[in-house]
């Protein structure tokens, strides 16, 4: 076997204990009619031969484009101690840590990541990780309903169009509903939750509100009035989600400041490479007043026998193991060493640090959305962002494939992503970080400018303006 | 010792009444069995329960356990101390760590409910 | 309360001081980077988050580890969990820059490898699983029951079938099978085991009917027992017009000898943790594919790899495939854990995984074996198991008081991790052992050697036992404290003393 220690001496030795002649006799129990036919599956190979096929397949994908590729999932900076303590076996070959005398190590780092994100974002009760930021605000779309007994949810469409299928997913099965709230179509707010039409799916005696979901930033990049949508929840007895990114929330107000209820995130910027799409980190935290109500495991501080400092899972009743059909959630496995990425990662910046990068991606995304409209693609909505914004360009989906073959991912056509909603047919969803560099910036302001003017042949500023 | 002036439930439920209000807890046995409480969920007080309805649910470090109403009424009062102090339902199960009280609007049915040698008899097989 | 024993740590936010973060990891940004933001949109203080050295970071984290048992430093017979050998070609391979690198919306044309790796993936599962088809979205065995639940959901409502409300689960199922059937918005129906530890038919039957939407059955069970009446069961789930779900938590002992969609399952999961090999993590991450059978295609989660006819890969377009129960989480998968569970199955190719299995039966015959000859341990379910069995402690406990629980523990002092304890519930006093087809037999002798000796310390110094474990870095724990008053996070102002406890 490939990675067995057993030697045909050693099977000789236990088939004899068992008093057989064959490994066959112990599969005597499945019905012979059933019996599996031999499995046609590419033959082994080598450990040579298993990494020059990876090795190929992993040259197949094209990460040395100049990428202002964003929405909810960023390149950044990477510090190798983070990976340098994932590697460690003792923490990633470990399981959920049912026996904590022999899991101190799980169950502090874990303890740690609760607090650091009970830092971020304000909030005292953090779960043990979900799987990514989409089921994660499902979740807590879930937990507004069980707080509140009522089966409503509004969702801000400013929340990411994933996120918003996932929650569409998990209501489906629940039985319970939801209602999408629109953004400001035009003027100053445009892109923003609208705010008047959340109050009128509010003032519904008929259908009252378990919960308001809205996004900071939300994903067109552009920040949210947050106070006003939890004043407007909290009047009508619904409760708020606020959906976050981690390393925002060094610098912007954090959602207990603005009397969030629950915060829900996609923790990949945490320390966390892209890989397509996973494994993440789902961040779930909540006021202390709804611990009962969150779902996923969390990890006490104790005392073990001799009065010493210890760690344990703790409130495990609430849990599916237990409380079976009655459970919360049925969630078990979770991303426990994404969490702990993330703390290290966290760690490993320091306040500052963490700034830093919220600060400097910022910066970075300043001077792209000038150098853009320069090219002539000017931001799409006016409101203040962070370090995304929406651009518009003419037949964006094409003038994207064709910056592709330039070398350049020009962001996300928003028509791709929200095929529903034509005043973001023209719209290219893209971000800068601590990563981007000026001579990415230039590349890409280059490309378009010059992808615009042999478009359009006039001006670019004007055919900017000219399709407002 | 279990108390004689009491019913009680196959589920470990016992009610004591006085007058027309009927005060309802676990038994010593039960919360033996389930270990250190750490958790207990009441009702609100107005709500109207039937017999043998689950009114709650008990939770211990590793174990979780409904609670049944050995007698229908409206809940006149959750023990809220419980909420801070759930151990009192381990350390005095027949006294300050009672659960609940109720209108009682059918006295005949304490006649559905264990006599206390009838319980004992009953955790005996356990 | 105290941090003294060998190795354990204060926390991260005592370890800090000002000034003391590590050197500078970025360029400092423009002082003026967030002037153009809302004053009311900013933080009034920044967190309260540590300032480590880097050095002082590295020592925290690298004794923190060593308080932990991993698959990488011992025995781990951890019953349903199936903690083999983890392979380190798989950790190097997800690290790959093009793997680790790749942006999850790159446009299709720029993540072929990984669409590659993916879309073989699907197959080599669908042939290992007789199953027509795989989604791998998933992210845990969990989210995997929950898609293939709505899944059946799905096909009995496009068929106009509204009745079905109830799934059938045996009584000795893993906690997420009721959990994932309440969230999905069924009603459980708990079906009792049989004396020999198989599905009661009687029971069975009585609760199958028109309201009956699917059963899940994992198989072979938590007991470590192959269903032996599998195919009646299937043929009476599928003459009600009802699904038949197969957990696919012990997947570890059928490779290459049973199928499940070949053997008249519709739908499974894959815990690729277990059976293939990706590290559990601490806890997570995981992956749970979900293979169906072609009549539940249509309803699979999106979006799904395809292979176009030039041999190009792409990912399914939103609404491509209207009958979709749609997405159960952002993204494709956890591409990254993928990786690793492909290098696996390339690894061993077809005689490779059969081989998984046929060692890893026999290794847990053999400890069973071991135990059963020295009569100390209670075998509830003689006669040949699978990959893993039960052993009970309900006689040792009536003889000597001592639980499953100290034995456990003491296990912890005679160098190993402890099997699933309490597990299933149906067994009094269980112990549920898995050894994996990865470990020596020296150390499945050693490992029975050292359950008798505790058996014979409990009867002759049973102190000894209850307050085990004497060797690992903390000593039993306070879990009720832990539970009554819950400190969940660290609060640099309030000290943290025992006596908060009521």
């Amino acid at each position: 076997m490939v990675y067995g220690p057993h030697t045909p001496d050693d099977r000789s030795r236990m088939l004899a204990a068992l008093g057989i002649g064959s490994v066959d006799e112990l599969f005597a129990v499945i019905p012979p009619g059933v019996r599996a036919r031999p499995m046609h599956l590419p033959p082994g190979l080598t450990e040579l031969e298993l990494m020059a096929r990876l090795r190929t397949l992993a040259g197949h994908n094209r990460v040395d484009l100049a990428s202002f590729l964003g929405a909810g999932v960023y390149r950044h900076h990477l510090p190798p101690v983070v990976d340098q303590i994932l590697l460690r076996g003792e923490f990633y070959t470990a399981y959920t840590p049912y026996q904590p005398e022999i899991s101190q190590g799980t169950l502090q780092t874990i303890y740690e990541y609760q607090s650091l994100l009970a830092e971020l974002t304000g909030l005292d009760v953090v779960s043990a990780s979900h799987y990514d930021g989409a089921t994660a605000t499902a979740e807590a779309a879930l937990m507004t309903c069980r707080a509140t007994r009522r089966d409503r949810v509004l969702v801000s469409r400013g929340i990411h169009p994933q996120s918003r299928q996932t929650l569409a997913t998990y209501f489906a099965g629940a039985n319970l509903a939801f209602d999408e709230v629109p953004l400001v179509a035009d003027g100053p707010a445009a892109g923003t939750t609208d705010l008047a039409a959340l109050a009128r799916l509010l003032d519904d005696p008929a259908r009252p509100v378990a919960g308001v979901v809205a996004g900071q930033p939300n994903f067109l990049g552009l920040l949210e009035p947050m106070p006003e949508i939890g004043r407007l929840a909290h009047a009508a007895g619904a409760l708020f989600v606020a959906v976050v990114e981690p390393v925002s929330l060094a610098v912007l107000a954090p959602p207990g400041a603005y009397e969030a209820d629950i915060a829900a995130g996609e923790g990949q910027p945490l320390g966390i490479p892209p890989q397509y799409g996973g494994p993440y980190l789902g961040i779930l935290a909540c006021r202390e007043s709804l611990l009962r109500q969150i779902p996923g495991r969390l990890i006490g501080m104790t005392s073990d026998a001799d009065g010493r400092r210890a760690y344990v899972m703790t409130m495990r009743a609430r849990e599916q193991d237990i409380r079976r059909e009655r459970a919360a959630s049925n969630i078990c496995t979770n991303q426990a060493l994404c969490a702990l990425a993330a703390a290290v990662y966290v760690a490993a910046l320091g306040p500052g640090g963490l700034g830093d990068v919220a600060a400097t991606g910022a910066a970075r995304a300043a001077e792209l959305a000038a150098a853009l409209a320069d090219s002539g693609a000017p931001r799409l909505h006016p409101g203040p962002y962070l370090n995304e914004f929406a651009i518009r360009v003419p037949d964006a989906v094409a003038v994207h494939r064709r910056l592709l073959h330039r070398g350049i991912l020009a962001g996300i056509p928003l028509a791709e992503l929200e095929p529903g909603d034509p005043s973001l047919a023209d719209g290219l969803l893209v971000c800068a970080t601590e990563c981007t560099t000026a001579e990415e910036i230039e590349l890409f302001a280059w490309a378009l400018r010059d992808e615009l003017g042999v478009r359009t042949g006039v001006p670019v500023a004007v055919s900017g303006e000219a399709r407002r | 010792m279990i108390p004689s002036d009491l019913h009680y439930t196959k589920e470990h439920e016992w009610v004591r009444v006085e007058g027309d209000v009927a005060t309802v807890g676990i038994t010593q046995h039960a919360a033996d069995q389930l270990g250190d409480i750490v958790f207990v969920e009441l009702p609100e007080p107005g709500k109207r329960l039937e017999q043998f309805a689950t009114f709650g649910v008990v939770e211990s470090v590793k174990a979780v356990s409904d609670l049944f109403v050995p007698v229908a009424g409206e809940v006149i009062e959750s023990n809220a101390a419980l909420l801070a102090t759930p151990e009192v339902v381990n350390g005095d199960p027949y006294g300050s760590g009672w659960l609940l009280r109720v209108r009682l609007s059918d006295p005949a049915q304490l006649d559905k409910l264990l006599d206390a040698a009838a319980y004992e008899a009953l955790t005996a097989e356990d | 309360m105290s941090v003294t024993g060998r190795k354990l740590q204060p926390t991260l936010f005592e370890l800090s001081g000002p000034g003391r973060a590590a050197g500078r990891r970025i360029p400092v940004p423009p002082a003026d980077a967030l002037d153009r933001l809302p004053a009311e949109a900013l933080r009034t203080e920044p967190p309260a988050l540590p300032e480590i050295d880097e050095a002082s970071l590295v020592r925290h984290y690298v004794n923190l580890s060593q308080l932990n048992w991993g698959v990488d430093t011992g025995f781990y017979p951890l019953g349903s969990c199936t903690m083999k050998y983890n392979p380190k070609v798989n950790e190097w391979a997800a690290r790959l820059p093009g793997f680790a690198g790749l942006h999850p919306l790159a446009p299709d044309e720029t993540a072929q490898g990984t669409l590659e790796l993916l879309w073989e993936l699907e197959q080599d599962l669908a042939e290992i699983s007789g199953m027509d088809a795989v989604t791998l979205q998933p992210a845990a065995g969990a989210q995997g029951e929950l898609t293939g639940i709505l899944v059946v959901r799905a096909y009995h409502r496009a068929r106009g079938d509204l009745e079905r409300t109830e799934v059938l689960i045996p009584d000795s199922a893993h906690g997420t099978n009721p959990a994932t059937a309440s969230m999905a918005g069924f009603r459980t129906v708990n079906i009792p085991s049989a004396a020999d530890g198989g599905v009661d038919l009687e029971a069975f039957r009585a609760a199958l009917g028109p309201r009956t939407a699917a059963i899940m059955i994992t198989n072979p069970s938590t007991l470590g027992l192959f269903e032996r009446r599998i195919v009646e069961l299937i043929e009476l789930v599928h003459a009600a017009g009802a699904l038949a779900y197969m957990d696919g938590a012990n997947l570890n002992a059928i490779l290459g000898r049973y199928r499940p969609g070949e053997a008249g399952f519709d739908v499974m999961h894959f815990n690729v943790h277990k059976t293939f090999s990706t590290p559990h993590g601490g806890g997570g991450p995981g992956a749970g594919p979900v293979g169906v059978r072609a009549l539940l295609i249509p309803f699979l989660p999106a979006p799904r790899v395809l292979r176009e006819p030039d041999g190009t890969f792409r990912l399914e377009r939103p609404g491509e495939r209207p009958a979709s129960i749609g997405r159960v989480r952002g993204h494709v998968g956890n591409a990254g854990i993928l990786v690793r569970a492909w290098a696996y199955i390339r690894a061993h190719g077809a005689d490779g995984l059969r081989e998984v299995s046929d060692d890893a039966v026999l290794a847990a015959n053999y400890l069973r074996f071991r135990l059963e000859a020295d009569g100390t341990w209670e075998i509830p379910y003689p006669g040949p198991c699978a990959h893993e069995f039960i052993a009970s402690g309900a006689g040792l406990k009536r003889a000597t008081g001592v639980r499953t629980l100290d034995v456990a523990k003491r296990l912890i002092d005679k160098g190993y991790h402890p099997p699933t304890i309490y597990f299933p519930h149906t067994v009094d006093e269980a112990m549920l052992i898995e050894p994996t087809e990865t470990e020596r037999v020296e150390t499945l002798d050693a490992f029975a050697d050292a359950l008798v000796e505790i058996a014979r310390e409990a009867h002759e110094t049973p102190e000894l036992v209850t307050s085990a474990p004497h060797t690992a870095p903390v000593r039993r724990l306070d879990e009720a404290t832990a539970a009554r008053q819950p400190n969940l996070r660290w609060r640099p102002a309030a000290p943290v003393a025992p006596s908060q406890a009521g």
